[in-house]
């Protein structure tokens, strides 16, 4: 490995970081003003221009704040569970491809961080890990309702995960290939070839399960403020408590992204050749990518005020006697047509 | 050096390094995490104010005294879900690669895997039947007992105190 490609790398990484960085700080607000403008009240307008600058107060706000740690708290793990949450969703974008190939001094450049050939698999490892997060969070706490909120998203992990891999095994069935470039390069050509209008059933199983993956409604139940008073984070406070915010929209980013990727083409436009107009297609190819990302992320929101949530039990029913099923169905319809066909 | 690969529709690995590397590349991310979980810690501890009370480093249960650690037995309820999730965890890890290579496969894969799922599908169907899935378990031996019970505690009405609101009133 030459000098060249490791600056690539590092540049790539550090723009991925920025990118979510800044995208986290603008969710914040987003889901504020849109949730705001949603129950018709304004949300936060005052700092800055239209209130743009209110995720700068906000960080500023959290750093003056005093830390406390209760005295009864298993300290380590306590200090861990912020850092076991978020570094998960940051390393899984890094394998999420965000453009197309771009041709820049001779050099062909991959608009992707790590280009991993089981890319897949590697995704599904680290959501599961993501879970540890919220599961010490509430252990650790010594306290009674994060402990409610991480048994919640124990009871979680174990009843949508399940489908939502199922749900992917049915992609990897049309691409043939773990790779996510391979799973974008297979949805190429026109606008029906998307994986989400050849397998709407898989993209539905997908959706609700990221929706439980990343702890949003209907699915929040380790939060539920009404009941949990915030569920796993209650003795989180200042910096730690922000830490956990910011987690949370990491991996609403990421699991849009990866929607995306493994659903609608990725950053592929339909009845377009990016290839053939060179480095403005790349361009071109990323703005698509980020508009549908954004359409994801803004779905989120909406979703959160349109549906009540749901019970535990309830979630665990409708994992196990509905997702599976349904999921395990779908498998046997995708592989029954391609044994048919090819 | 290459590693083999003999199926051709597998994205054929130009060399164990570029793997390596890319393994390496998503390990920037954890320096990355750890610095901005760091950083802001070491920025607060220098901003923020440390004023610590008995009362402030108590454990939070809405304003009351707390009663005993929260670190005690719980019925989670889940646990024979989570024995099961286990091995359909692993049933989902063998599909893949099998999902991979299903095309070069065909009929055989198709019927081979059909026979695996169904078997699981089985053990799935064996577990509903059984009222395992259920939240209250009604029809499991173990959860009757335990029900029953708790119905008679039910059953003994318990005399409704005069609400005191209305005298108030």
């Amino acid at each position: 490995m030459d000098i060249v490609t490791l600056i690539i790398i590092c540049v790539k990484a550090l723009v991925v970081f920025a990118a979510i960085m800044l995208t986290v700080m603008a969710m914040t607000l987003a889901e504020r003003r849109i949730s705001a403008f949603m129950q018709n009240r304004l949300g936060p307008n005052r700092v800055g221009p239209k209130g743009l600058l209110q995720p700068l107060a906000d960080g500023i706000k959290f750093l003056m704040k005093e830390d406390v740690i209760p005295s009864g708290v298993d300290k380590p793990i306590f200090l861990l569970a912020p850092v076991m949450l978020i570094v998960p969703a940051l390393m899984t974008f890094a394998i999420i491809p965000f453009g197309s190939e771009l041709h820049l001094f001779g050099r062909a450049i991959q608009l992707q961080v790590a280009d991993i050939n089981i890319g897949v698999l590697y995704i599904l490892a680290l959501t599961s890990v993501g879970v540890y997060g919220i599961v010490l969070a509430g252990w650790s706490s010594n306290s009674k309702y994060p402990l409610l909120g991480g048994l919640r998203s124990s009871a979680q992990l174990i009843s949508y995960e399940l489908a939502m891999g199922l749900a992917i095994v049915s992609i990897i069935l049309l691409a043939g290939s773990l790779r996510l470039n391979d799973i974008i390069i297979q949805q190429q050509g026109h606008f029906l070839s998307w994986n989400v209008f050849k397998q709407p059933l898989a993209f539905l199983i997908f959706v609700v399960a990221v929706y439980a993956e990343t702890n949003r409604l209907p699915f929040d139940l380790t939060e539920a403020e009404q009941e949990l008073v915030g569920g796993y984070h209650t003795e989180y406070s200042s910096i730690k408590f922000a830490m956990f915010y910011m987690a949370e929209y990491a991996n609403m980013i990421t699991a849009s992204a990866l929607t995306v990727t493994l659903f609608l083409g990725g950053w592929d436009i339909p009845l377009m050749n990016e290839a053939a107009l060179g480095n403005l297609g790349v361009l071109l190819s990323v703005v698509s990518f980020v508009i549908k990302t954004a359409l994801f992320l803004f779905i989120f929101i909406w979703v959160r005020w349109t549906f009540p949530r749901f019970r535990y039990d309830q979630l665990m029913r409708l994992g196990w006697k509905v997702m599976l099923p349904l999921a395990l169905v779908n498998i046997f319809l995708t592989a029954g047509y391609l044994t048919l066909t090819v | 050096m290459t590693i083999g690969v003999t199926i051709n529709s597998l994205p054929v690995i130009n060399s164990s390094t570029s793997m390596y590397r890319d393994f390496g590349t998503s390990f920037i991310f954890v320096l990355i995490g750890i610095i901005l979980v760091a950083v802001p810690l070491l920025l607060q501890r220098i901003l923020s104010p440390r004023r610590k009370t008995a009362e402030k480093m108590s454990t939070y249960e809405c304003g009351e005294d707390v009663e005993g650690p929260a670190w005690v037995k719980f019925n989670i309820r889940f646990y024979v879900i989570a024995l099961i999730f286990i091995i359909f965890d692993v049933e989902v890890v063998f599909l893949f690669p099998w999902a991979v290579v299903y095309k070069e496969l065909g009929l055989f894969a198709f019927v081979e895997m059909m026979i695996f799922l169904g078997i699981l599908a089985l053990g799935l169907a064996y577990v509903w039947r059984k009222g395992d899935l259920e939240w209250v378990k009604y029809s499991v031996p173990y959860g009757r007992g335990r029900y029953r019970k708790l119905t008679i505690i039910e059953e003994t009405p318990a005399s409704p105190a005069p609400a005191p609101q209305e005298t108030a009133a």
